[in-house]
């Protein structure tokens, strides 16, 4: 597995990570964090897309 | 005697050698951790009801280190990125910054365990307890900044307790039973909160000065074998992710349960 795959593995669990932050925070109350852990998680999946489109030649493995 | 397969790929792994080698690494790294992240788990779960801490850690620090390990993720990459078309001011200017995001993750966690040393429950002959940070002590007496319960449970769940009093605490020495601060002997959670960061932490120092030495010294290989060179920071870039991804674990088991 290449640096390119696991960066997309690492993407994903901080995707998933800011979302459940979100939860988190909703749950405990905290509106303003849970908002901001929402639009990190947006954040980190348009870059997720974009790193997708960067680096499209190079080798998964 | 040349080394082989640092370059090309192994005819029967499919791989370089180097790469082969720190995936072997990383998985004996998931038989270390996954083994201390269950022992956390044992231990949370078989604490007495009431017992576990809730609110210790401070989340706005936690946040603020995952943010700077995701960056440093993205930059170890850029870094890798920019060696493969041969950029080499690039490379130079991502992995400076995955230094300096890493010194600042260490920063920050040396201020937490700093935090953590100078923080003190002292049990009263009364029977209350005194719970906060030592501001000054001497032969005679010990002051705080904290407050003082009736019972160690409410010293626990700090999160269902919105409006915690704060002040100055003066404690005579005379009346103190036991006094100890929060290291990693003050109770199960403490203990297993300061292995498992303290273990990350020794991982992101030894991640550093490896990045480091890429960085500076070591990337003259830069100018004699480039691909070679972007090979070995290919595999630096692997063992990052992998120190990010435990990190990526380690902030909602300990700082947000």
């Amino acid at each position: 597995m290449s640096l390119k795959a696991f960066h997309l593995i690492f993407v994903t669990l901080l995707t998933s990570l800011s979302f459940g932050c979100a939860a988190w925070a909703f749950q405990a109350g905290s509106a303003v964090w849970g908002a901001t852990a929402i639009g990190t998680g947006i954040l980190v999946i348009i870059y997720g897309i974009y790193f997708l489109k960067k680096l499209k030649k190079v080798s998964f493995l | 005697m040349e080394i082989p397969y640092t370059v090309k790929n192994r005819p029967d792994t499919g791989i370089y050698n180097a790469k082969l080698g720190v995936w072997l690494f990383l998985a004996s790294e998931v038989m270390l951790f996954g083994g201390l992240f269950s022992a956390y788990v044992l231990l949370r779960v078989g604490a007495q009801p009431g017992h576990w801490p809730h609110g210790w850690l401070d989340v706005r620090f936690g946040t603020v280190n995952t943010i700077l390990l995701a960056l440093s993720a993205i930059t170890t990459l850029l870094a890798w990125a920019a060696c493969k078309v041969r950029e080499f001011g690039k490379f130079k200017f991502f992995h400076g910054c995955t230094i300096l995001l890493a010194l600042t993750f260490l920063g920050i966690k040396s201020y937490e365990y700093h935090d953590k040393w100078i923080h003190y429950e002292i049990q009263l002959k009364d029977g209350t307890f005194a719970d906060g940070h030592l501001e000054e002590q001497d032969d005679k007496q010990v002051v705080l900044h904290g407050r003082i319960v009736k019972d160690e449970k409410d010293l626990y769940d700090l999160r269902a307790q919105k409006d915690i009093q704060l002040g100055e605490v003066k404690i005579d020495r005379a009346n103190i039973v036991k006094m100890q601060n929060y290291g990693p002997w003050h109770n199960t959670f403490t203990a297993i909160y300061f292995t498992l960061t303290g273990l990350h932490a020794l991982h992101i120092l030894g991640g550093t000065l490896v990045i480091f030495y890429l960085w500076g010294p070591g990337s003259k290989m830069y100018k004699t074998d480039p691909e070679r060179f972007t090979n070995r920071i290919e595999v630096s870039g692997l063992f990052w992710h992998f120190v990010d991804l435990v990190w990526i674990f380690l902030f909602p088991v300990l700082y947000l349960t």
